[in-house]
């Protein structure tokens, strides 16, 4: 028979708690569900839209009651759990029925905190919690006309909002000077009151309510201070309680909210709780990320997977208010220890506080733009060191070396594990990856197929951006300090240091070893397994498995969308010569090319070939001289340059003979990802250099090194790393920097991305700071290509892997 | 009945990777898996007919060069959320011989 479960609540949380269950262990239980309120499970934080009018009941159902059906859950509409039997294990409810468990969830959520003054249980004095409250409101507001809010917190205004939508005159009671003071810093909160002022909103600070009068309902609310204003209904918005009654009363262990460890379990063994109700490590939530979080680590016991801790939860805070932004996290107060890094313009209504202490942040106010609350708040959450960019930051992270996108490039330059739902955690990488992979195109597919901005819509404007980019363009996602893929639970880094210390030549293995989930893992880890592996032994032929590269390096060419291949061989340093241009056309010619282009690597590409002719071409254009360029690989790509000081009337130095001697020292080398060289003869910079991965550009007295830049998508300008006096000490620096960039960087990501990770600080200290380490580098990259620098082509075109090439059988009927 | 035709032996397709038979009617995608189970494919994506063929053997699945699309071995289908299927044909061993008939299994349209 199955095991009974029993929960107490239809809320966000209880009803979550069941869904992760669900997934995870779909017949454990047989499973029925208390609800006092007459509908399915809605999201209540949504209520403010609907109030405001901005959404509908039907709109923010999370669960119909035909979900209850489908999953056999039986809801217990309206009934009400008075009593519990711990003993006997079962719940009792009002009409005086009783339900036996196995496993009690308690999910009472809170209740709202009505002040005991006069008065306050007059008809017209309602609280702001439930779909009854906001039908209370909406009425009020098709007959009356004067609304007061007592409360100037979160929830307080929002309902002020909503009954201003609704259109009400709406005077805010509040007892503090300044608003959503727990949430907000004194500018801020100013400037919140000053927009709110100018859509109509009245407020009294500083005032004490002392009663509330009227005959059959409310009338007036009067003050301490002897004044009153009238009030037609009045909101009682003071704060939240976790809702522990049912919990005290039948003895389970309680404070401020029911006590719970860690795997949400309350004193009772038998009995979990989650949600606004429970006080866990001395916290309480009023916010709805971590019930989710909450519920995740509840369902997870509950299935008895036993993994899993709840660990509290950093949370931040938004406005719901349609035109208001703002952003909360942390300790936005400071002390004697911290600092503030402030940036105020009132006139454009933007401000951002900053405060850190040793460099880390430890909370933020932003009002007005806040599209960078999420990268302060994983900064905040990751406490990152911020000295590298501390004097920028205040701008956003758009600012790093953006060269003038527009806003929705400004999603673009957030990390993949920046989180851009917080009520549902979903991050960047989830909700690019879901796009790409699943090709959606709407908001709501994304909601679908993600979660993100189906709970509170705050970041819906990020969404659409993120939306917006991705659709729009060609974008591939560097993973970042998360799982490597769905089929481990290792990270990029964890990986490698196995394959490094403990001598893993083959992925299987590997694989085997790490557990991974699946029983040859996915192309997203393959591919990634199979760089580290080449990376970390260039010596060992077998650690190259060709069934875990994508196509293009497995056939030495790029696929195009109609499944023929391009061909680019390479041009050293960007240079030509009339047999090589003559030997290029005659294969043009014998192969029918429909086209040929020149590249944005300074090389030349033909396009549409099949699969079997590329061997042959290969062959005549080895005979010419050539090799494959490696157009099609992770991997060293090109080296721009410029004519240099050879003929340019500016050149300072001999940038082509660099250029080429660079490609020559670093051409085949395997990369995580695509790497381009160049290198300009003087500062004007023709061979832009500085949107490379490792550019030069030649000065009088010598060469600067730059690091980090790319185009493409977020066009990133180099960090400049050092000047050097001598070809040599260029080469040198270059190919410590590569070996660095191949040993640390993970899979899929490019030099841009990883040194905004790891900081410009890391790399100096690498390259430049210490010379010895710079030539252990430099010799290690030298060892590696000694086995890398072989023409695959040339290879290929004698004869080697065939069956790469050929049809395995032809049919001709 | 079908009318089986030798294309090959098992060696001749590396694990997890694959081998094109070509035919008037189109090309066919012969699958070798980790665990030498081979199934044949309409060499076409049913999205945008990217040659599976080229792409990364995985599991019983393939993802496709093109978008990545994951296509089923054994039924053709896309893996969800993604829809439409390729069609299947029947493929069978003998001792190391690969067995392929060229009348595509029911079921798909896509044909």
């Amino acid at each position: 028979m199955k095991e009974r479960l029993v929960v107490i609540g239809n809320g966000m949380a209880g009803m979550r708690t069941v869904e992760e269950l669900l997934k995870l262990a779909p017949d454990a239980y047989e499973i029925q569900v208390f609800g006092e309120e007459p509908y399915g499970n809605y999201n209540r934080i949504m209520l403010s839209p609907v109030l405001a009018g901005e959404k509908t009941i039907e709109e923010i159902m999370l669960n119909d009651l035909k979900w209850y059906e489908d999953n056999n859950i039986t809801l217990l509409k309206g009934k009400k759990a008075v009593d519990i039997d711990r003993k006997a294990r079962k719940v009792i409810a009002d009409d005086g029925s009783e339900v036996e468990y196995d496993r009690l969830l308690i999910a009472t959520g809170s209740t709202p905190f009505i002040i005991p003054v006069p008065g306050h249980e007059l008809a017209g004095v309602v609280a702001f919690r439930d779909i009854a409250d906001v039908d209370a409101m909406l009425e009020a507001a098709g007959k009356y006309k004067k609304a007061v809010v007592i409360g100037g917190g979160l929830l307080g205004l929002e309902a002020a909002n909503g009954l201003m939508q609704q259109g009400m005159s709406v005077k805010v009671v509040h007892i503090m000077d300044t608003l959503m003071e727990r949430q907000l810093d004194e500018p801020a909160a100013k400037m919140l009151r000053t927009s709110l002022e100018e859509r109509g909103m009245e407020f009294l600070m500083g005032a004490q309510t002392a009663s509330i009068e009227g005959k059959d309902r409310v009338e007036k609310v009067c003050f301490k201070d002897g004044s009153s204003v009238d009030a037609d209904i009045v909101i009682m918005a003071v704060g939240i309680r976790p809702n522990i009654a049912l919990a005290e009363k039948v003895g389970i262990h309680c404070e401020r909210g029911i006590v719970v460890n860690d795997t949400m379990q309350t004193f009772d063994p038998r009995v979990y709780a989650v949600g606004e109700c429970v006080q866990h490590r001395n916290e309480t939530y009023g916010l709805v990320a971590p019930l989710f979080e909450m519920g995740k680590v509840c369902a997870n016991h509950l299935a008895k997977h036993g993994i899993g801790r709840y660990e509290g939860s950093v949370t931040s805070t938004k406005l719901k208010v349609t035109g208001i932004d703002l952003f909360s996290a942390g300790d936005f107060t400071g002390d004697d220890t911290t600092e503030e890094l402030v940036f105020q313009d009132a006139a454009s209504g933007v401000y951002r506080k900053i405060v850190v202490q040793d460099n880390k942040i430890k909370g933020t106010v932003m009002y007005g733009d806040t599209i960078d609350g999420t990268w302060y708040f994983d900064l905040m959450r990751d406490q990152t060191d911020i000295t590298d960019f501390r004097s920028t930051i205040l701008f956003g992270q758009a600012h790093l070396g953006d060269s003038g996108h527009g806003d929705d490039n400004r999603v673009a330059s957030m990390s993949d594990t920046a989180e851009i739902c917080g009520c549902n955690g979903v991050c960047k990488g989830d909700i690019v990856s879901a796009i790409t992979e699943k090709k959606l195109f709407t908001l709501d597919d994304v909601r679908a197929h993600t979660k993100a901005s189906s709970s509170c819509g705050s970041c819906t404007g990020l969404v659409e951006a993120l939306l917006a980019h991705t659709v729009g363009g060609d974008y591939s996602v560097a993973p970042h300090l998360k799982p490597i893929c769905a089929c481990t639970d290792h990270t990029h880094d964890e990986v490698r240091a196995v394959i490094r210390d403990k001598n893993f030549k083959s992925i299987r293995e590997l694989q085997q070893f790490m557990e991974w989930k699946t029983s040859d893992g996915c192309p997203k880890c393959r591919t990634a397994l199979n760089y580290y592996m080449v990376c970390q032994w260039p010596e060992t032929h077998s650690a190259d498995d060709a069934q875990s590269r994508f196509i293009n390096e497995r056939a030495h060419a790029n696929i195009q969308k109609d499944g023929t291949y391009s061909v680019i061989p390479r041009m050293w340093g960007g240079g030509t010569t009339p047999d090589e241009l003559r030997a290029i056309a005659d294969a043009a010619e014998k192969f029918n090319i429909k086209t040929v282009h020149v590249t944005g690597g300074q090389r030349i590409g033909l396009y549409g070939l099949k699969k079997e002719e590329l061997p042959v071409i290969w062959k005549d254009l080895n005979d010419a001289g050539m090799v494959s360029g490696h157009a099609y690989g992770k991997a060293l790509r090109t080296v721009k340059t410029c004519v240099g000081k050879e003929w340019c009337r500016f050149g300072t130095q001999d940038s082509t003979h660099l250029g080429v001697e660079l490609e020559k020292m670093t051409w085949g080398s395997w990369m995580p990802h695509k790497f381009k060289l160049a290198v300009s003869g003087c500062p004007r910079n023709c061979a832009e250099a500085t949107i490379k991965d490792f550019g030069v550009v030649c000065v009088d007295s010598g060469y600067e090194l730059h690091v980090g830049g790319n185009g493409g998508i977020k066009v990133r300008a180099t960090d400049f790393l050092c000047a050097v006096t001598t070809e040599e000490e260029a080469m040198e620096y270059s190919a410590a920097y590569i070996q660095l960039y191949r040993e640390e960087a993970h899979y899929l990501e490019r030099t841009a991305p990883w040194i905004e990770r790891v900081g410009l600080t890391h790399i100096k200290e690498n390259i430049v700071d210490d010379a010895e380490n710079r030539k252990q580098l430099a010799e290690r990259f030298h060892y590696s290509q000694q086995f890398m620098q072989d023409d695959p082509w040339e290879a290929r075109a004698n004869g080697a892997q065939q069956h790469e090439f050929n049809a395995i059988k032809q049919i001709n009927a | 009945m079908s009318d089986w035709i030798e294309i090959g032996t098992l060696n001749d397709i590396p694990q997890l990777g694959a081998r094109v038979v070509t035919s008037d009617n189109g090309n066919i995608a012969v699958f070798r898996t980790a665990e030498d189970k081979v199934f044949a494919i309409k060499d076409e994506c049913p999205h945008k007919q990217g040659p599976l063929s080229q792409g990364i053997v995985h599991g019983d699945r393939v993802a496709c060069p093109l978008h990545d699309w994951k296509i089923q071995l054994d039924t053709g289908t896309a893996v969800a959320p993604d829809e439409g299927c390729a069609a299947t044909y029947p493929v069978k061993m003998e001792g190391n011989k690969i067995m392929l008939s060229l009348k595509p299994n029911e079921g798909c349209p896509n044909q």
